[in-house]
């Protein structure tokens, strides 16, 4: 591990926003710090960069204790950098912004050019060393800014929404250029986002923050497919959530019985993907163990796709169907369909 | 109105042709006015900074209090500085009453809230942000309030400028502590005083031409700064 944050809390006056969150980042690994707006994730990250205390908790960067000795913080410091959300840069050409941490840290002259070169090509900007810093349009500020840490090669590169307010054309390029450094780089990156689908795009394990607390940690795929309960279902962005009381394999569902794979009793919740249900006009005979037959109620276009709402027996269901499909069974509201989807893509919690 | 005309035409041609008593009154003031800013701008530039990177109880109340000394009276200033530095002041040990070092020394305090006030504003201007940046790019305090001064040049030069400004315009402190001695400590304010009180108009609006002139050069200097900043 690279860092390990243990029961870390802090606060701002008399609030907590930390209530003692534990999380460790694995060496060179691109961990995604998620949670939703004022969850404390740019809290979480300023005190695991360093720049603020926590109230208590303990810090072991490198598998050392954060020394409290100011000399030996500043030599801690300096195997980090930060990127912020809003990223400011300095008076001056992008050049000299670069270069002024390699400056501070004893490093000029023909390396620094070197480096500062070399970071530049890395984020798409090798024709901007020469720029005003303060012509830079959103997207390029935010790659001269991603330049100006990479230059300091740091064990641990923390970003703070690298991507927010870009334009998705931007936002896609910047993750996927972050991707490629993160892997040609080897060092370790530690992203906050709010967003699920920048967080897929990017990372490959992470946690999601709530209200201060660790809600959920692990691989991305297990917290996208294996959420542990409806606060992480909504946030990765899985619909069709309901309360059910489980029983055994079933789960009633207002009238209905859905079947999953599960052995559970009580009350809990389900949910069914959009993107796993089928939606025909006639009852086919396939394999998949949840039948039902409704009305459609909504027929939304979903950026390329569509979202098909059927209502079953008083209970709705949103299937995502692509519009190859739709023009197939050519259905609108109040058309009598039947909804299919396996027991086995029934998620519980 | 004739009068007025004939006045000003003396005074053109004693600023033309460099009537002595005028210029050696302005470029005294000048002298005075530049060195109690500069004494100032060390000073106060760097109390600013303390000030705004200290972290301390009642900071708020401190930033509070110079700013509203921004527009304290001079002849206050001067009354306070005569008190000090008067024969049974605390200070009078000095001997500087009455000579131009004690209008220098007047117009340090006088200028003390503008320098330390805007310096203060001119940091705060450049937002947490920049500093943060600084701190995440392995800079120590120090060096990050030299780059935060440094990003905030233009408008802490600004902040000195109307310390001038202020200085070179006053006439309580000069009046009250300086004597207005003839070729000693007089100044184009005291000087452009005692000129209307005698009914010397024309070497008095010589006088507050010059001065006139002056003030639009500071604020000319403050325009052109605040260009380049933006720049």
């Amino acid at each position: 591990m690279i860092l390990q944050l243990d029961s870390i809390v802090k606060k701002k006056g008399k609030n907590s926003i930390l209530h003692g969150v534990s999380v460790q980042i694995p060496q060179s690994s691109f961990f995604v710090l998620m949670g939703p707006t004022g969850s404390g994730k740019t809290t979480l990250l300023r005190v695991a960069g360093l720049m603020d205390k926590p109230d208590s908790g303990s810090i072991v960067f490198q598998g050392k204790p954060v020394p409290g000795n100011r000399r030996e913080l500043l030599k801690t410091r300096r195997k980090m950098a930060i990127m912020f959300q809003n990223p400011v840069m300095f008076r001056g050409t992008v050049r000299s912004n670069i270069a002024w941490g390699l400056g501070i840290r004893g490093v000029s002259g023909r390396e620094a050019a070197i480096r500062i070169d070399k970071a530049l090509e890395l984020v798409g900007l090798g024709d901007f060393a020469e720029r005003n810093a303060s012509t830079l349009s959103g997207g390029e500020l935010r790659r001269a800014a991603l330049a100006r840490v990479l230059v300091l090669e740091p064990d641990l590169l923390i970003m703070d929404e690298p991507t927010t307010s870009l334009h998705p054309s931007f936002k896609t390029d910047l993750l996927r250029r972050i991707k490629e450094i993160h892997a040609e780089t080897g060092s370790t990156f530690l992203i906050a986002t709010h967003d699920f689908t920048d967080a897929l795009a990017a990372g490959t394990e992470g946690a999601v923050l709530r209200n201060g607390l660790i809600e959920q940690t692990g691989s991305l795929n297990d917290i996208l497919f294996s959420p542990k309960n409806r606060f992480m279902a909504s946030f990765t962005g899985m619909r069709n959530i309901y309360p059910v009381e489980f029983s055994g394999s079933e789960a009633e569902l207002g009238g209905l019985k859905v079947k999953h794979t599960g052995e559970r009793t009580g009350h809990g919740f389900l949910a069914v993907p959009p993107e796993v249900i089928v939606v025909s006009l006639t009852e086919t005979v396939t394999s998949e163990r949840n039948r039902f037959a409704g009305r459609v109620k909504a027929v939304e276009r979903k950026g390329t796709n569509w979202d098909v709402t059927v209502e079953v027996s008083g209970v709705e269901f949103i299937a995502a169907v692509t519009t190859g499909a739709l023009s197939e069974i050519a259905v609108s509201p109040g058309s009598l369909v039947h909804i299919s989807f396996k027991a086995s893509a029934v998620h519980l919690f | 109105m004739s009068y007025l005309a004939e006045a000003l035409s003396i005074a053109m041609s004693m600023i033309l042709t460099g009537d002595q008593v005028v210029y050696s009154i302005a470029f005294r003031t000048l002298l005075i006015a530049s060195a109690s800013t500069v004494a100032s701008a060390l000073l106060f530039v760097p109390l600013g900074c303390l000030l705004h990177f200290g972290r301390f109880r009642g900071k708020q109340a401190a930033v509070g209090f110079i700013q509203t000394m921004y527009s304290v009276p001079t002849v206050f200033v001067g009354m306070l500085v005569f008190l000090f530095i008067s024969r049974s002041g605390p200070l009078g040990g000095m001997g500087i009453l009455f000579t131009p070092w004690a209008i220098i020394l007047g117009e340090i305090v006088l200028i003390a809230p503008i320098v330390t006030g805007l310096t203060i504003s001119a940091l705060q201007s450049t937002g947490e942000g920049l500093a943060d940046t600084a701190f995440t790019l392995g800079a120590g305090p120090a060096r990050v309030a030299l780059k935060v001064l440094s990003e905030a040049k233009y408008a802490v030069l600004t902040s000195v400028i109307m310390g001038f400004g202020r200085a070179i315009s006053e006439v309580g402190v000069a009046i009250m502590v300086g004597g207005n001695i003839s070729g000693y400590t007089r100044t184009l304010t005291t000087a452009i005083a005692l000129g209307v009180g005698r009914g010397e108009t024309a070497s008095s609006l010589a006088l507050g031409l010059i001065l006139l002139f002056l003030a639009m050069i500071v604020s000319i200097a403050v325009n052109l700064i605040q260009h380049g900043a933006r720049r």
